[in-house]
């Protein structure tokens, strides 16, 4: 079966510090993946390297077995990535369904039209969308004056309207409320499901990530120091280490204690 | 080879008050951000000042400390704007600090006239350098080798300020995150106004020393601030040796150029200035600006919608009395509606970019006087029918603005705005100082209409048909997608790219669009007065722009129509009395602080809150 993403031998530097370290990986099709690992470990740097918004030091990536290694971000959305960022950033001055517009005009390639009003183009394309994520009853609500875990919601439906074979999620459900996250995850393994969409997504919380991944990497100091399914990764030694401490400093009152 | 050295020397002493003014300006830019366009006026009022001082006070030691005097009490009068002027507008985006400024250049202007009366006024000589030495055969004055050794003394000065100090060490934290800083309790408010005070002292101080080589008038504020800007920018903003280094750069520059090119001295300052900004686009000694730091502040713009049934209603209403105007009064007012109309679409042509595209652009003038000069070169050189010369200056406008837009648009904030800037003085001094054939400072005259346009009523329907139809162009294209990606280009850079559009080429076309349609006024505006002078390219051009979005609403469709409007109708009327700046300036500043939603914002907000107007649907 082909990799949707390829991901090989990836690195960044930055000045003297090697953020990223040979970061090799692929991501099925119809695969929900997660990426964790602790503050700082490279997780956000891999994946602006991913979607283009930073260029690797070396290494290469391919989607759908093309190469789009240092593409720009517009370019790789263009073949079928959407990509939803830690921190939104929605169009403050539209409202929730022309932000989606605003996306399917790219998709269509409508940007420059210049006849029609905005508004009303692919007006029905961005409700099914916002009716996917649950938001079509705030259509016409200004994005300045959402929630935040609606903003995220939206900024899932901006990410699927140019019908992406593969999700990047950075950090979707940080700074939402735990029955937020819950059910924003859901809503992802649902369109993973019924879409056969790949979903590559970093997080924090680790019920999320146990409930819902299928695969789980595990990214420390810029190294994937494991790989595998919930039970695998849990199960690991190397991660407990990263995760619940046990590193050389302890080791000694631990034995003694 | 005396003469060479001469010169050299005449541009470095050139140099010590162009290096005391543009090291304030970066200092105070670099602390509080704030692109302070006053800071000609504050030189001014230190030359001024000097002068009152040096008659009263005798001999060298009255002359010395009378410049240092004058530098004090310019601080002073800084520390007076910033508390008065400034505080209340630091959160707000630049955009309303700039206007704000300019408001304070107006009301100095008239002060000053009102002080020191209109006459030019000769700087005393220094008491006991009143010769002239000579070097290699060449006459060199003795106040010229005394500023030559004074100057690095002041930077020395500086530099311990600021590298050596406690003061310094604030300031230079404040330089690089003024959040910090004040998060580790240092008292923002009394540093900013510490640091207004001493870049205000350092231009009044540049002022009252330039004395004996030049003089005091009231058009030296202005005259000096374009050239302050250029060696901010090439120094790099923020930086004082930067400052330091820049100010050698140009005066020796502009000493040499009006020796050998006499005709190119303007242009070649401009000219550096670009090439710098393209290789080194934050200067020579400046650093990269934080991205965000200069974006819309404040309340996010709300959602637009083409006007409803009323709105269309109301447009067309007003559209049919102005059609209906030459039926019932003279052609005095026919006249004034010309000038507003015109003056409304180049307003919304800069709307356009600067308020849907977050694009503030500092010389929009370029691409007015630009279009103005095309068609009326074309008529002048090869007699042009005047309907083809018409329809070129829009295309000449838009075409410079593909040219220079493909420079700004690479710049960001208050970089773009300075690239802009120095083009469009570029084309200033251009039609200025080509005499051959732009004819300088008398311009282009007999551009006249055709002649079924010729008439006072024919030509008011051209207007009203021409200029009407471009602004509702460009309020249509804000509708359109490619005004909506601008906008998304606005609010969200990263978003715009991470889902396939392409954020400069969006910029560069609505950048290319608004110099069009500006061009479009400027054809307009020739054939009405039937000539064309360099002063349509002036900085001041671009500001009156700039005012009357900001006095309209920045964050509304219509603010800059609104305000154009209002401004000329004001201007008709405030120019009969004698201190008008006086009052135009303190209007503006009034506005920055008390309604800073302008004229269309605060009549919005202010109807919803007495609830003549429902809260749009989509802020519920």
């Amino acid at each position: 079966m082909n990799a949707v993403l390829k991901v090989s031998g990836l690195n960044r530097f930055f000045g003297g510090i090697q953020a990223v370290k040979d970061v090799t990986f692929e991501v099925a099709p119809g695969e929900l993946k997660a990426l964790i690992g602790p503050n700082g470990a490279g997780k956000s740097t891999c994946f602006n390297m991913l979607m283009g918004q930073l260029p690797p030091s070396s290494g290469k990536v391919f989607l759908n077995g093309e190469e789009i290694t240092g593409k720009p971000p517009r370019d790789i959305w263009r073949r079928g990535v959407g990509r939803t960022f830690q921190i939104t950033g929605t169009y403050q001055s539209m409202t929730v369904a022309e932000n989606v517009q605003m996306a399917l005009m790219s998709h269509h390639r409508r940007i420059f039209a210049i006849r029609p009003y905005a508004y009303k183009l692919y007006r029905e394309e961005a409700m099914a969308l916002l009716e996917i994520v649950g938001m079509a009853d705030q259509a016409d609500r200004a994005c300045a004056i959402l929630a935040y875990g609606d903003l995220k919601r939206l900024e899932l439906a901006i990410a699927l309207a140019n019908e992406p074979t593969l999700l990047l999620m950075d950090e979707p459900t940080a700074g939402m409320a735990p029955k937020e996250r819950i059910r924003l995850m859901q809503l992802t393994a649902d369109i993973v499901r019924e879409r056969g969409v790949s979903v590559l997504f970093t997080e924090h919380d680790m019920d999320v990530v146990f409930a819902h991944a299928h695969h789980i990497m595990v990214l420390n100091r810029g190294e994937l120091i494991a790989e595998g399914t919930a039970t695998e990764v849990r199960n690991n030694k190397k991660v407990q280490e990263v995760y619940l401490g046990g590193g050389m400093l302890f080791n000694k009152e631990d034995t003694h204690a | 080879m005396g003469l060479f050295v001469a010169q050299i020397l005449t541009g470095l002493a050139n140099a010590a008050a162009l290096f005391l003014v543009a090291s304030g300006l970066s200092l105070i830019f670099g602390v509080t951000r704030i692109v302070n366009f006053a800071h000609g006026s504050l030189y001014m009022l230190g030359a001024y000042f000097g002068i009152t001082l040096m008659n009263t006070l005798p001999g060298a030691f009255g002359f010395w400390s009378a410049i240092l005097l004058s530098g004090l009490i310019i601080g002073l009068i800084g520390v007076i704007i910033e508390i008065c002027v400034l505080r209340p507008v630091y959160r707000a985006p630049e955009l309303f600090q700039l206007v704000a400024t300019f408001g304070v250049i107006l009301v100095i202007q008239d002060l000053a006239l009102m002080i020191w009366g209109a006459e030019d006024r000769l700087g005393p000589r220094a008491p006991g350098l009143k010769s002239v030495v000579r070097i290699m055969g060449e006459p060199v004055p003795q106040y010229d080798l005394a500023l030559i050794a004074i100057t690095p003394f002041i930077l020395l000065g500086l530099w311990w300020l600021i590298t050596k100090t406690r003061i310094g060490i604030l300031v230079r934290a404040a330089t690089q995150d003024r959040e910090m800083v004040g998060a580790l309790g240092v008292n923002q408010s009394w540093l900013f106004t510490g640091v207004f005070f001493l870049g205000s002292a350092l231009a009044g101080l540049g002022g009252a020393i330039q004395l004996p080589k030049g003089g005091a008038d009231l058009l030296m504020d202005l005259n000096i601030i374009s050239s302050v800007f250029v060696v901010v920018v090439i120094g790099g903003m923020g930086s004082i040796p930067g400052a330091f280094v820049a100010s050698v750069l140009i005066s020796v520059l502009n000493v040499f150029g009006v020796a050998y090119l006499p005709q190119s001295t303007l242009v070649l300052m401009y000219v550096v200035m670009a090439v710098v900004l393209l290789l080194r686009p934050y200067g020579l000694f400046g650093r990269e600006e934080k991205a965000g730091e200069h974006g819309q502040a404040g309340e996010p713009d709300r959602p637009i919608r083409p006007a409803g049934l009323y709105g269309r209603i109301a447009v067309a209403a007003l559209l049919a009395v102005l059609a209906l105007i030459p039926v019932f009064s003279g052609s005095f007012t026919q006249v004034l509606l010309t000038d507003i109309i015109i003056f409304c679409l180049f307003a919304a042509s800069l709307q356009f970019m600067l308020s849907t595209g977050g694009l503030v652009s500092f010389g929009h003038a370029a691409y007015f006087g630009g279009g103005a000069y095309a068609a009326a070169l074309l008529v002048s050189y090869s007699d042009t029918p005047m309907e083809i010369a018409f329809m070129f200056a829009p295309l000449a406008a838009g075409l410079l603005a593909i040219l220079f837009g493909w420079f700004c648009i690479r710049l960001s904030g208050v970089y773009f705005a300075m690239l802009t800037l120095a083009f469009s003085q570029l084309i200033w001094s251009a039609a200025f100082q080509w005499y051959e054939v732009t004819g300088g400072d008398d311009g282009l005259v007999n551009i006249w209409p055709a002649k079924w346009l010729s008439g006072t009523n024919a030509y008011y329907y051209f207007t009203l048909i021409v200029g009407v139809g471009g602004i509702i162009l460009l309020r249509h294209l804000t509708h359109a997608p490619i005004g909506y990606a601008l906008r998304g280009t606005r609010d969200s850079a990263r978003q715009a790219e991470a889902t396939g559009i392409n954020v400069k080429l969006i910029q560069w076309t609505a950048f290319s669009i608004a110099g069009a349609l500006a061009g479009l006024a400027g054809g307009l505006f020739v054939f009405s007065k039937g000539s064309i002078f360099p002063n349509e390219l002036e900085i001041a051009k671009s500001f009156d722009a700039l005012i009357v979005v900001f006095l309209g609403g920045v964050k509304t469709l219509s603010g800059g129509v609104v305000g154009a409007g209002f401004m000329e109708v004001a201007k008709d009327w405030l120019t009969r009395l004698e201190y008008w700046r006086l009052i135009l300036g303190l209007v503006i500043i009034g506005v920055v602080i008390i309604a800073p939603d302008g004229i269309v914002g605060t009549l919005r907000k202010v109807s919803e809150r007495i609830g003549l107007r429902r809260t749009e649907e989509f802020m519920k």
